[in-house]
């Protein structure tokens, strides 16, 4: 499942991160809020009515918005 | 002179650094620029516990030394002791966030190899406490290799101990720097092991944030509450501030009437009484709403709501090619656009960066408010549409609005055409909650407060002193029957251009108010005052305030059309200059002066045409 498909307040595992799908730009801020593979992570809330973009996701103690397009990118398995 | 040992605070954006280094150095601060670049360099200055002066340098948040903007570049060079205009830090205060040790620990594992004596300062320990963990700073300084001291900045807490640690740092030398492993995600893991060790309990985290969260982030409630929000703040720089901007007339007033009384008449007292006093007055009268304005602003700042805002915003934004990242330095620019061009530095995404540049001037800034204010006041009664909602509020809100929906249009235009290409998007750490502290508040407020005062105190007082002059000069002898403003200089110039704005229904009093009002806009006020008093001599006339004046003088259509204009037009030097600044070069800023010159022309024509044709 990926993170995009994930839904609210579903704890799960990132399994694998595509970082050689995402532009160098976004790889290196994606990293540097603390995306790793391994660590928990949780979607609590959607942005947009229909759209449902951005996805703020609980990763460790910290809350991190990201775009849809961005979390395709990431694989996660519901634990 | 030996100069001041030197301490940098560093440390991730929201670890709490601001607090903290508000907390050391109290009211002694000094904010500037380092050379070159557009960062800006916060510096104060702290007495150690041995009563040797120390100056403490509070560098920008980042989350690495990787240079990728500007911020971080700065900050990196400071500490590589390469920055120009820096010296190299004698000992770093590492600030991370005691609740999210995770993640913060990694910077600060990359900053203690770079050698420097550094101590760790384990910020919002309370609060990570509240939220269940118990820590073991002993076992987390044992692992890092440096001290490592609980505080709470915004109690002070701990800021002695703090500055103990600093004396015994300045005792030492920095080694050279330790070669970091390759591999970002390797730290990554090292420093999430360090975390964990140094974590005695843990219980699930944000409680408090996530409730308050589920109702601001809610798709339905969330912008309701937002817009709501915003209504309140714009409805509110205008109610509450009244009685303040009334003192303050009245003062204004009082100091006008005693320069007349205590001076002889003639050339002289015309210069301080209608030159000076009337000028500069007219626009520190607006100081209580902008300080109401900044208030709100600093609050949503603080409690951590704007990220709350940026991300509620960045579906829109993202509609208009821009991201949510935008939404903060353009709120800041309802502020002043100055800051809001610089805020942009954020934004990491070029063209994103450019876009939000472009469209920030229209954004209304607080210095048109007082353009504003005066043609509401003289021209929109002042009744209730609703209950609670009062018709003067309204328009503000509709200028307000016209200005975003302008920037929203011209963004679209901007990426389709020259700002053109795939953006990178939204990605932003969301903060705990919370509660401003009243004493951080004050002291910001206090310092734009101050920048206000001296751009009143120095371009207001100068643009407005040099409209006097160009109005009073040639001097017109009082018994030839001719206007002293159709004679003077300015009436040449304003003629001249007089003809350009007359179609968009302006008058020659206009045109010559929008030449001062270049430097800064709300000198449009002033320069509307200087011009209506010194061609008033009649004396019964004197005591009508600057809006019955244009009352008498304008009609309606004209003052719609006035204010369309402000929502657009480029008028402010200091911009113009921050965005040449920060786009290195004139390209940008001569296309955005261009763009908005012919929205603001155009908008202001059809404004009055409109008006016209209904027979307002």
């Amino acid at each position: 499942m990926r993170l995009d498909e994930l839904p609210l307040n579903k704890p799960a595992t990132i399994a694998h991160i595509g970082w050689e799908s995402l532009d160098a730009g976004a790889a290196r801020r994606l990293r540097a809020l603390g995306f790793d593979e391994g660590l928990t992570i949780e979607a609590l809330h959607h942005g947009g009515l229909v759209s449902h973009d951005p996805i703020a996701c609980r990763i460790g103690r910290m809350t991190v918005a990201i775009r849809r397009i961005h979390a395709s990118v990431i694989d996660v398995s519901p634990s | 002179m030996t100069a001041l040992p030197l301490i940098a605070l560093v440390g991730n954006p929201n670890a709490g650094k601001s607090a903290l280094f508000n907390a050391l150095t109290g009211a002694r601060q000094k904010t500037g620029n380092y050379p070159g670049v557009t960062v800006e360099r916060h510096a104060g200055r702290l007495i150690l516990p041995d009563g040797r002066p120390a100056e403490l340098v509070d560098l920008p948040g980042t989350y690495s030394l990787e240079p990728t903007s500007p911020d971080e570049q700065v900050t990196r060079d400071v500490i590589t002791g390469v920055q120009a205009g820096e010296r190299r830090p004698d000992a770093l205060v590492i600030v991370v966030d005691a609740g999210n040790l995770d993640n913060h620990l990694r910077f600060a594992g990359e900053l203690i190899a770079q050698g420097i004596p550094a101590i760790i300062a384990l910020n919002m320990i309370d609060m990570a406490e509240r939220d269940g963990l118990t820590l073991d700073p002993e076992r987390l300084s044992a692992d890092l290799g440096v001290p490592v001291i609980p505080t709470v900045a915004v109690r002070k807490r701990g800021v002695e101990p703090l500055k103990d640690e600093m004396l015994t740092l300045l005792g030492k030398v920095a080694t050279s720097p330790r070669p970091l492993s390759d591999d970002f995600g390797a730290r990554q893991r090292q420093a999430r092991a360090i975390a964990k060790a140094a974590i005695l309990k843990e219980a699930p985290a944000r409680a408090t944030t996530q409730s308050i969260d589920r109702i601001v982030l809610h798709p339905v409630a969330g912008p309701i509450i937002l817009a709501a929000l915003l209504f309140v703040m714009f409805q509110a720089v205008f109610a509450w501030a009244t009685p303040f901007a009334d003192g303050i007339d009245a003062g204004v007033s009082a100091i006008h009437d005693a320069a007349l009384a205590a001076l002889p008449p003639g050339i002289f007292r015309s210069f301080v009484a209608d030159g000076l006093i009337a000028g500069v007055g007219a626009v520190i009268v607006f100081l209580p709403q902008i300080l109401i304005l900044f208030a709100f602003i600093l609050v949503l700042e603080t409690t951590g709501y704007m990220v709350r805002a940026a991300f509620l915003m960045d579906r829109l934004m993202a509609g208009v090619g821009l991201s949510g990242r935008a939404f903060i330095p353009l709120l800041s620019s309802f502020a002043c656009a100055v800051p809001g061009i610089m805020a942009t530095r954020t934004i990491e995404d070029p063209k994103d960066r450019l876009t939000t540049i472009l469209i920030a001037p229209l954004m209304t800034c607080s210095a048109r408010l007082p353009v504003y204010a005066v043609i509401i006041a003289a021209f929109i009664p002042a009744r209730n549409v609703l209950p609670g909602i009062g018709l003067q509020g309204l328009v503000l809100f509709g200028l307000y609005l016209g200005g975003i929906v302008g920037a929203l249009v011209a963004a679209l235009a901007l990426r389709r055409t020259v700002t053109k290409g795939r953006g990178m998007g939204f990605m932003m750490e969301m903060p705990r909650y919370q509660m401003p502290i009243l004493k951080n508040l004050l002291l910001g407020l206090w310092q734009r407060a101050w920048v206000f005062l001296k751009r009143a105190g120095t371009i207001i007082a100068v643009t407005t002193m040099i409209l006097w002059a160009l109005l009073n000069f040639p001097r017109v002898d009082p018994a030839s029957g001719v206007s002293q403003v159709d004679h003077s200089i300015a009436g040449h110039i304003a003629n001249g251009l007089a003809v350009v704005v007359e179609p968009i229904g302006f008058n020659r009093d206009i045109s010559l108010a929008l030449i001062p009002a270049m430097a800064a806009r709300e000198v449009a006020v002033s320069a509307l005052a200087t011009t209506y008093a010194i061609d008033n001599q009649d004396e019964s006339k004197r005591d009508q305030t600057l809006g019955e004046r244009l009352k008498g003088s304008w009609s309606l259509p004209t003052a719609l059309a006035f204010l369309v204009w402000f929502v657009f037009a480029p008028q402010c030097i200091s911009t113009i200059a921050v965005v040449r600044r920060e786009t290195n070069g004139w390209r940008w800023p001569l296309f955005m002066v261009a763009y908005l010159f012919a929205l603001a022309y155009v908008g202001a024509g059809a404004t009055f045409w409109l008006a016209t044709y209904l027979g307002l």
